[in-house]
């Protein structure tokens, strides 16, 4: 064997071992939900159960305080859809000012934008949480999805990274046609914007999926728990809940990022990096 | 009338400001009004249910005095300054490695990026809190080796770096990003430092490097805000212990604020945070002029 083969073999060696590293305690999760409390306590490393226990999953989705997963996974879906579809439509909107219309305070909103996607959640999350409690929507849906409908800075910059691909001659034609700039977004622009869109949706919805500090500060009734609180919860409550159904539930939730994954793999990939590139 | 209300809606003017509003009404409503209220009552003593009175400075010196604050910064940067490095320099080796002429880069990438994807989630933080437990995955490891089980979330040394492993196991995403940037190094360049002589080592660090440096400092800069508002993990993890030895800036804000109803005194604190981030990643750009190569 010449030297050159051998290197290639420790090549792919290490980055197959690697690989089974990172993805280890996923697995270890999923075999867990399969597996009964006395062997995930014992620390065992096996992936495949010694014996598989499968009430792990019916338990864990009766939940508690006679709420079922059900209840949250719906509340999940309703607070990340809602919070998605804002974020396109504003997004959208708020590149197509900042890059092609020439209008006054266009390069100071643009300095702003960049500036605000700078600024730690922390700093305004406490005046943020008292205004809602003042208007007496704690509790409610709407401070998790009300700041979606005013664009988000990484959104805008990445659609905006996006839309210079564009080429400017196609409003300009439509224009001529007789085409208002309104019209031009509707029916050119934002078609024109599908891969930066889609890559917009899976991203904003795997965040606000996993969400936990908006969901821990501003929901107090259990009814109305997301997915990732009432997870935490359901770990909490101890002595009452498994370890396996505990597995098994956390295995659940992560289903809806694996399957945009699986699906979307190229946007995703593709809008991550462009997110990063050109400057 | 009708006209020229159209003429008028038609201007760049309006347009630009009609698609723009929704930022525009956003950046005074969640972020400026906010952020002035937030200023506001770190020079107050304001509880919820409370009357609000002024006190000036008192909850900054306060700060300065404060123990558990001090060491909140004092673990926060340890974390930072760990965490963010190691992951870069990760994610930057394995991205460089996919880039080399193999098979299969595209499933390895996706490989790689699957704990980033789901690492903010509560279900990996909880998997990860049993591996490291007393029993845990990594204990029976570690006996298999033949060493003794850590107490890791007991022990004040040991609990950073559980941690900081959840954080470098999610490299995924600086990897893409870095991965992104080697492709668009023109192979020519490569070629012509093979023909002078240069081996694998040397053209990584004069060629690659330098080319990559714009997107080094990106992934800097965002690694380090994120890494600086962690929260989540610590608070599902360690819940800050043992003996505040994970206590990080956003949970002692969070503590603050929502158990111990210091309203005015966490946004003291949260405003020396972005004080301090400010600093940081001010410096961080000042030092970019010597090691970002400009295009």
């Amino acid at each position: 064997m010449t030297n050159k083969k051998i290197k290639k073999i420790a090549l792919y060696l290490f980055i197959l071992i690697l690989g089974l590293i990172m993805i280890y305690p996923v697995l270890w999760m999923i075999s867990g939900s399969f597996k009964s409390d006395n062997e995930i306590l014992s620390g065992s490393l096996n992936l495949i159960p010694k014996e598989f226990k499968d009430g792990n999953y019916s338990a864990g989705w009766a939940g508690f305080a006679g709420i079922s997963f059900f209840t949250f996974f719906k509340n999940s879906f309703i607070v990340s859809s809602i919070s998605t579809i804002a974020t396109v439509l504003s997004s959208t909107c708020i590149a197509y000012a900042l890059s092609r219309i020439e209008f006054k305070g266009r390069k100071f909103w643009f300095a702003v934008m960049l500036v605000t996607m700078m600024i730690p959640a922390q700093v305004i999350l406490i005046p943020q949480f008292l205004i809602y409690n003042k208007l007496n929507l704690v509790g409610t849906y709407i401070p998790l999805v009300l700041p979606h409908f005013f664009g988000q800075a990484f959104f805008i910059y990445q659609i905006m990274q996006f839309m210079v691909s564009i080429p400017k001659e196609l409003d300009e034609s439509a224009i001529i046609d007789g085409c208002s700039k309104y019209s031009v977004f509707t029916k050119i622009i934002f078609p024109l914007l599908k891969p930066s869109i889609i890559t917009t949706i899976i991203i904003q919805f795997y965040w606000k999926w996993d969400d936990f500090m908006g969901p821990l500060i501003y929901l107090n009734n259990p009814k109305t728990y997301t997915v990732s609180i009432a997870l935490k919860l359901f770990a909490d409550a101890g002595s009452s809940t498994s370890y396996g159904s505990m597995f098994a539930m956390s295995t659940i939730s992560l289903i809806p990022v694996f399957l945009i994954f699986l699906f979307f793999n190229k946007y995703l990939v593709q809008g991550i990096s462009t997110s990063g590139l050109k400057d | 009338m009708k006209e020229k209300f159209r003429r008028f809606m038609n201007e760049d003017n309006v347009v630009g400001h009609v698609f723009a509003l929704p930022f525009i009404i956003g950046f005074f409503l969640i972020t400026l009004i906010p952020m002035a209220l937030s200023l506001y009552y770190s020079f107050t003593d304001y509880r919820l249910g409370n009357p609000i009175s002024w006190i000036g400075f008192d909850n900054y010196t306060k700060l300065f005095a404060d123990d558990r604050f001090m060491n909140a910064i004092k673990v926060t940067f340890i974390y930072v300054l760990t965490s963010v490095p190691l992951k870069l320099v990760f994610g930057l080796f394995v991205a460089y490695l996919l880039t080399r002429n193999i098979k299969g880069t595209t499933f390895f990438r996706s490989l790689y990026y699957v704990p980033s994807l789901i690492g903010g989630s509560i279900s990996v933080a909880l998997v990860w809190k049993e591996i490291f437990s007393k029993t845990g995955l990594i204990n029976v490891l570690l006996s298999k080796l033949g060493g003794e089980p850590l107490s890791w979330y007991g022990d004040q040394k040991l609990v950073m770096i559980p941690l900081v492993l959840m954080s470098v196991w999610q490299f995924g995403s600086a990897m893409i990003i870095f991965a992104a940037g080697i492709k668009e190094i023109p192979k020519s360049y490569y070629e012509a430092a093979e023909m002078d002589g240069a081996n694998k080592l040397q053209s990584f660090f004069h060629i690659t490097l330098p080319m990559l440096s714009p997107i080094i400092l990106y992934n800097l800069i965002m690694q380090t805000i994120s890494a600086f508002m962690t929260f989540t993990q610590a608070y599902i993890i360690t819940n800050g212990g043992p003996n505040d030895a994970t206590n990080f800036y956003a949970l002692y804000v969070y503590n603050q604020a929502f158990k111990f109803n210091s309203m005015g005194y966490a946004s003291a604190i949260s405003w020396v945070m972005l004080i301090i981030m400010g600093i940081v990643t001010l410096l961080i750009f000042k030092s970019s002029k010597s090691w970002v190569a400009v295009k």
